[in-house]
């Protein structure tokens, strides 16, 4: 750690155009951070190591402007009534023990396979969560749409109410999101599992949000926005492990955080005009297009371990370049989704209003 | 308009040109003292919280600023109450 505090202390010189590109990816970050509650953290650590970042002061730097934006994101979505505070919180400790343990293997792999493991494993982690839940995700979307209750109260799953009917003395908590007590004992595990995921692929709410939802019957706005508590707490405790060892670059942080904080506030009020399952859809959406740009690394880093026949140089540069393109296109996207919403809802809205205004007239 | 709705108006307005230019004073500090930044928050040990304190800062004014940006262009929540379940 003290050689890559070392390394840390050589931070890249920053022009004008690496400025004004990071504060715009912070700001697509943000907006679809704010209304799904998590999702730009992918895209922004690769962002800064393409700049010549090194990859753990990336990561530091990436935590470090998670927690403000998630702190603000979560105050916003707050006022709309939308945050469990409480769940938040609870599943934010256990992540945190999550990160600890994902950074922990991350670094023994590290250590027995070197850099070409440690990607390979982290891809891999990528493509097994994302196919599971995206599909998942977006299977569930699918089917609210085609059945056309889309303005209907979510479905609470068989699992959550299993869940939910489940009595343990001891450990029993009342969630407002869930209008339930559950136990303890089936946060800790899906808390620790968020974490485990923040620290292997960055993105913990791939796994924190779908969990909410399907298995403790947390409505998807609600857990989009407990969320953001998960990320604050997690943020904050990881920003200050990384800190404490010198990794953090604070300009990288705060001018990310300048771009998300504008985006996250716009994200956070898109919440307001759309139905439950778009989160859904963009979250789906998201995971899925993510999937394939991850996928297209493993033979890269396959290739690395010469587990299979070694690549040409070319090849490695034009999977890394798709690879990172795809992941752009998918964060472009669903900012795209979110913004094309808002505007359908606000429209919506204004006709609204001017139709009871003509009747009031009338 | 009724004057309570512009006086809330100006009030918006106001606090976004205050925290607008406190935020604008603090990225530029931040650009301006890079060196002397990049030393002291690499230090590690007890210097992690100056990270985090400037991270909190930053949130609170620049935070408080974007909000009041978006409400003075005319973007807003929408005025329907939802109701979550």
């Amino acid at each position: 750690m003290h050689d890559l505090a070392q390394a840390a202390a050589n931070f890249i010189n920053l022009d004008a155009i690496t400025i004004i590109y990071l504060f715009l990816v912070g700001f697509v970050g943000g907006l679809v951070s704010g209304f799904i509650g998590s999702g730009g953290a992918f895209v922004l650590t690769p962002a800064m190591m393409s700049l010549g970042v090194p990859g753990l002061v990336a990561v530091a730097s990436n935590m470090c402007h998670k927690f403000p934006k998630a702190l603000i994101g979560a105050l916003k979505r707050a006022k709309y009534g939308q945050v469990d505070v409480k769940l938040g919180i609870a599943l934010g400790i256990s992540a945190e023990a999550g990160v600890l343990y994902g950074a922990h293997i991350q670094e023994s792999i590290k250590k027995a396979f070197g850099d070409a493991g440690s990607n390979l494993y982290v891809s891999i982690s990528f493509v097994v969560v994302l196919a599971v839940v995206g599909i998942f995700v977006l299977r569930d979307a699918w089917k609210t749409y085609k059945s056309g209750t889309t303005n209907e109260e979510e479905k609470v799953t068989k699992l959550a109410r299993w869940v939910q009917s489940i009595n343990i003395p001891g450990t029993m908590v009342y969630f407002k999101s869930l209008n339930a007590r559950v136990s303890v004992l089936f946060t800790i595990p899906m808390g620790f599992a968020t974490g485990m995921l923040a620290a292997t692929i960055a993105v913990g709410g791939f796994v924190g949000v779908p969990s909410m939802i399907y298995v403790l019957g947390a409505p998807s706005l609600m857990a989009s926005a407990t969320e953001l508590v998960i990320a604050f707490v997690m943020g904050l405790g990881g920003s200050f492990k990384y800190a404490l060892h010198g990794m953090v670059d604070i300009r990288l942080a705060m001018i990310i955080l300048g771009g998300s904080l504008f985006g996250i506030q716009l994200g956070a009020m898109g919440t307001t005009y759309v139905k439950p399952f778009m989160i859904k859809v963009v979250m789906g959406v998201i995971m899925v297009i993510v999937l394939f740009s991850r996928g297209l690394m493993v033979p890269v880093y396959l290739s690395q371990l010469g587990l299979i026949e070694a690549l040409g140089d070319g090849t490695v540069k034009m999977l890394k370049t798709t690879s990172f393109g795809i992941m752009i296109f998918a964060l472009a996207l669903g900012a795209f989704i979110v913004l094309r919403a808002m505007w359908q809802g606000r429209q919506a809205e204004r006709l609204e209003h001017k139709e009871s205004l003509a009747h009031a007239k009338a | 308009m009724s004057s309570l709705d512009q006086k809330i108006k100006n009030k918006t307005v106001g606090m976004m040109v205050l925290t607008g230019i406190i935020s604008t004073g603090l990225y530029a500090s931040l650009l301006s003292n890079q060196d002397i930044l990049n030393a002291n928050f690499a230090k590690g040990g007890m210097f992690a919280f100056l990270p985090i304190v400037t991270a909190f800062i930053f949130s609170y004014f620049h935070g408080t600023f974007t909000g009041h940006f978006w409400t003075v262009l005319g973007v807003e929540a929408s005025k329907k109450k939802k109701e979550i379940k």
